[in-house]
């Protein structure tokens, strides 16, 4: 959610960050993830407020996967999941390809390249051109063409300038276009 | 009133609709008793393990509708094993022997068998209603029972069940006779649909007025199904996907549009983006939208569709809306009653929503009564302008997707945030509390919670005492369920006989022990208490080790039908 302000303190991003350990490994506050039976100590009346307090924040912060959490029913929880197996198996990620005056487009499966570098390897080999090279300040230098993509507002943006990530769930076809043309694009936002 | 004869009275029972009101009734003499006893037809049992169906039978001669409700209501997040219970074909077999003019079957979280929906069918000529909401145990088979053999059935609804499917031939079993259909959702089933028989019983339906399909029912079969049922008041699309451009889209767009009478739309189950421009002439008419099944959507596409949905009363919707797009609905949808924000990525706990969405649609939405959020992050500023805003709120839960999480500005708990909300609504009758709390804000629910029905806590509270306030303030509580919270024996034993008031208590991995269950157990033989020992965690000893043994999963609820006998193995009852 962009609206918010990231507070640091608060968000505790490591509990939910997914890892390949189990829940609770590398962590040094705390029980670990899911939720044993191990009791609490029962804060008495004497107890110091900010003790428990501490006590309980530690026992719950690493929490990376409750049984139970968040409250949502298994079906839709389950329906939500199948989606995005199937999503991300069955189809790939195909954009089409368009290159100025080139006959006819290309497809290509983004999810297949892990990165920019990959993908304009893959693009400069298939269209035969070379892109330059990228900066942020200056969009591709020393060459004729230049990789663009449309985005989902329907924008043309390019290539390189967001995170991969952010790229991979936005891009909807790429261009390569010829430089002349591009030269107006410099960093897409 | 004992002048009048039995038929008058009756008659004027007829005027006392609600549950509520006609067990007052029934208590006010004998007569009364008698003569709403056998003129009552829709009865509702909150838990089937209250009272066993031969005794409803007897009560309720005239029965004709009846709700039953199984597993406590956490089973739905999976703290309850299988094979806890709640199998409603003892229901079925005892009305069926004592001859009940059965025409509705209403239920909620329970297990229900091939074998029962057989013999639900064959048993009851006049059989019109079944909706199965969260049930399990059946498959396609059940349903083709059902299909072939309730003649005159108007309504059939399931609700997110998990079925399983044999294939699409159960559709094919209405007979082709069968004209009275009303409403069919089978919108949660996964298998293929037999289309053609799918097609034909729409065209033979001309009642039809709720249809919800799933995921099998591809884009032109929906077309040629509006085409036949323009008189629709509620849809549920199955699948959406398409290319805009084609032939198909088209005819579509035109069949839609011939649909004047939808108020209702949901489902989407399959969509591609892009596309759902072609609902927006429908939009203006809605009262309920439901696309919280819908991950496909992006959320541009979501705010172009519900700019256009200024009568909406009703709207469950995923958080990849974010805060922006609840503005829009504040700014949009100044009807609306109930909201449903569900998180699209549960597993990896980070919802797309904070607080001031939820402070936005309180601006905007002055007759909000009922909400359902998850959200990353709360203030306690923001609920208190929230309770401002929104003094009428009924039921509201409220889920911070890491449960213990403070104040997201001050880093506080957030009692007074909740504490606004109770203090501000007063007829709140459901709440879901999350984030960090402390003993304080139970204090506030036991001070200003009046009406509340039913409170559901998680990770929350210092001691026995934030459960005690709630037991002693909230005279109306009738449903209290507990997780990972440190409530003790005390707690649970300060006042047992509220529990004879209440429908039951659930707590989970708090601090009681077995000898506190068992003290309790003994001294209110109305109750069953029932321990769920997974995985052997416990041993039944007697003496003072009770009181070392926590109880990992406690249920407990008053009955008059004594203690279950079809509990398994791993559930105690004490």
């Amino acid at each position: 959610m962009e609206g918010g302000v990231a507070y640091e303190q608060g968000l505790n991003l490591k509990a939910t960050e997914l890892t390949l350990g189990l829940p609770g490994t590398g962590e040094t506050e705390g029980q670990g993830g899911v939720r044993n039976n191990n009791k609490r100590p029962m804060p008495t009346s004497e107890t110091n407020e900010e003790e428990s307090q501490a006590l309980k924040a530690a026992d719950r912060g690493s929490r990376a996967q409750i049984v139970g959490w968040p409250p949502i029913r298994s079906y839709r929880k389950n329906s939500l999941q199948e989606k995005k197996d199937s999503e991300g198996e069955a189809s790939g990620m195909y954009v089409k390809v368009s290159m100025d005056g080139a006959p006819y487009l290309r497809k290509i499966d983004l999810k297949v390249y892990r990165g920019y570098p990959e993908l304009l390897k893959a693009l400069e080999a298939m269209f035969k051109f070379a892109a330059g090279v990228y900066s942020e300040r200056e969009g591709y230098k020393g060459s004729e063409y230049v990789p663009t993509y449309e985005d989902k507002d329907g924008d043309w943006m390019l290539v390189g300038d967001v995170p991969w990530d952010m790229f991979m769930s936005s891009c909807k076809r790429l261009r390569i276009m010829k430089g002349s043309e591009a030269r107006g694009l410099g960093c897409g936002v | 009133m004992n002048y009048f004869p039995d038929e008058v009275l009756e008659h004027i029972f007829d005027f006392v609709g609600s549950h509520k009101d006609r067990n007052s009734v029934s208590q006010v003499c004998k007569l009364w008793y008698r003569i709403e006893s056998y003129s009552r037809q829709k009865v509702f049992v909150g838990n089937c393990y209250a009272i066993g169906p031969e005794r409803v039978a007897e009560r309720f001669s005239g029965l004709k509708s009846i709700t039953l409700k199984g597993k406590p209501h956490f089973a739905d997040f999976n703290l309850v094993p299988p094979d806890w219970g709640g199998f409603v074909y003892p229901w079925i077999e005892a009305f069926a022997r004592s001859r009940v003019g059965l025409e509705e079957l209403r239920l909620k979280r329970m297990v229900v068998s091939d074998e029962s929906l057989e013999l639900l069918s064959r048993s009851f000529p006049n059989f019109k209603s079944l909706v199965l909401v969260s049930c399990e145990g059946f498959t396609t088979d059940g349903l083709a029972a059902v299909a072939a053999y309730c003649r005159q059935l108007k309504e059939l609804d399931l609700q997110e069940n998990d079925v399983e499917d044999h294939r699409g031939h159960w559709l094919s079993c209405f007979p082709e006779s069968s004209t009275s259909l009303v409403s069919l959702n089978f919108a949660c089933l996964k298998g293929d649909i037999n289309l053609p028989a799918l097609e034909r019983l729409v065209a033979r339906s001309p009642n039809l007025k709720s249809l919800r399909l799933s995921r099998a029912v591809p884009l032109d079969v929906l077309q040629r199904i509006l085409i036949r049922a323009p008189q629709l008041l509620d849809l549920g699309v199955g699948s959406y996907l398409h290319d805009p451009d084609s032939e198909n889209y088209n005819k579509l767009v035109t069949a839609i549009q011939k649909c004047k009478s939808v108020r209702s739309l949901s489902g989407f189950l399959d969509v591609a983006p892009h596309c759902l421009s072609a609902f927006h002439i429908i939009c203006p008419n809605l009262t309920s939208l439901n696309l919280s099944y819908a991950p496909g959507i992006y959320d541009n596409e979501l705010i172009k569709l519900l700019r256009h949905c200024h009568k909406l009363q009703r709207l469950w919707i995923l958080d990849c809306i974010g805060d922006k797009g609840l503005e829009v609905v504040a700014s949009t949808c100044k009807d609306l009653e109930e909201l449903r924000v569900f998180p699209s990525d549960p597993y990896v706990g980070q919802a797309a929503v904070t607080e001031e969405g939820l402070v936005a649609i309180s601006r905007g939405c002055q007759k909000l009564n009922s909400i359902l959020y998850f959200c990353q992050q709360m203030t306690n500023a923001a609920l208190i302008t929230v309770a401002k805003n929104c003094p009428n709120f009924v039921r509201f839960r409220l889920c911070i997707l890491d449960p213990t999480k403070p104040d997201a500005v001050t880093q506080q708990p957030l009692d007074e945030g909740f504490g606004a909300i109770v203090q501000a609504c007063k007829d709140l009758k459901r709440l879901s509390l999350s984030g960090l709390l402390t003993d304080q804000v139970f204090l506030y629910i036991g001070m200003y919670a009046e009406q509340l029905e039913m409170l559901s806590i998680a990770f929350a509270g210092d001691s026995d005492k934030g459960m005690q306030y709630v037991l002693k303030g909230c005279k109306k509580l009738r449903k209290l369920e507990i997780r990972d919270s440190p409530f003790g024996n005390a707690a649970l034993l300060m006042d047992v006989a509220k529990y004879e008031t209440m429908r039951s208590l659930w707590m989970s991995s708090c601090e009681v022990t077995l000898g506190g269950c068992k003290a309790l157990a003994k001294r209110m033989p109305g109750l069953n208490v029932e321990i769920i020992n997974e995985n052997d965690q416990m041993e039944f000893v007697g003496g003072c080790d009770d009181d070392r043994q926590k109880v990992e999963k406690m249920y407990l609820y008053r009955t008059l039908a004594g203690q279950r006998r079809d509990a398994p193995e791993f559930v105690w009852t004490l």
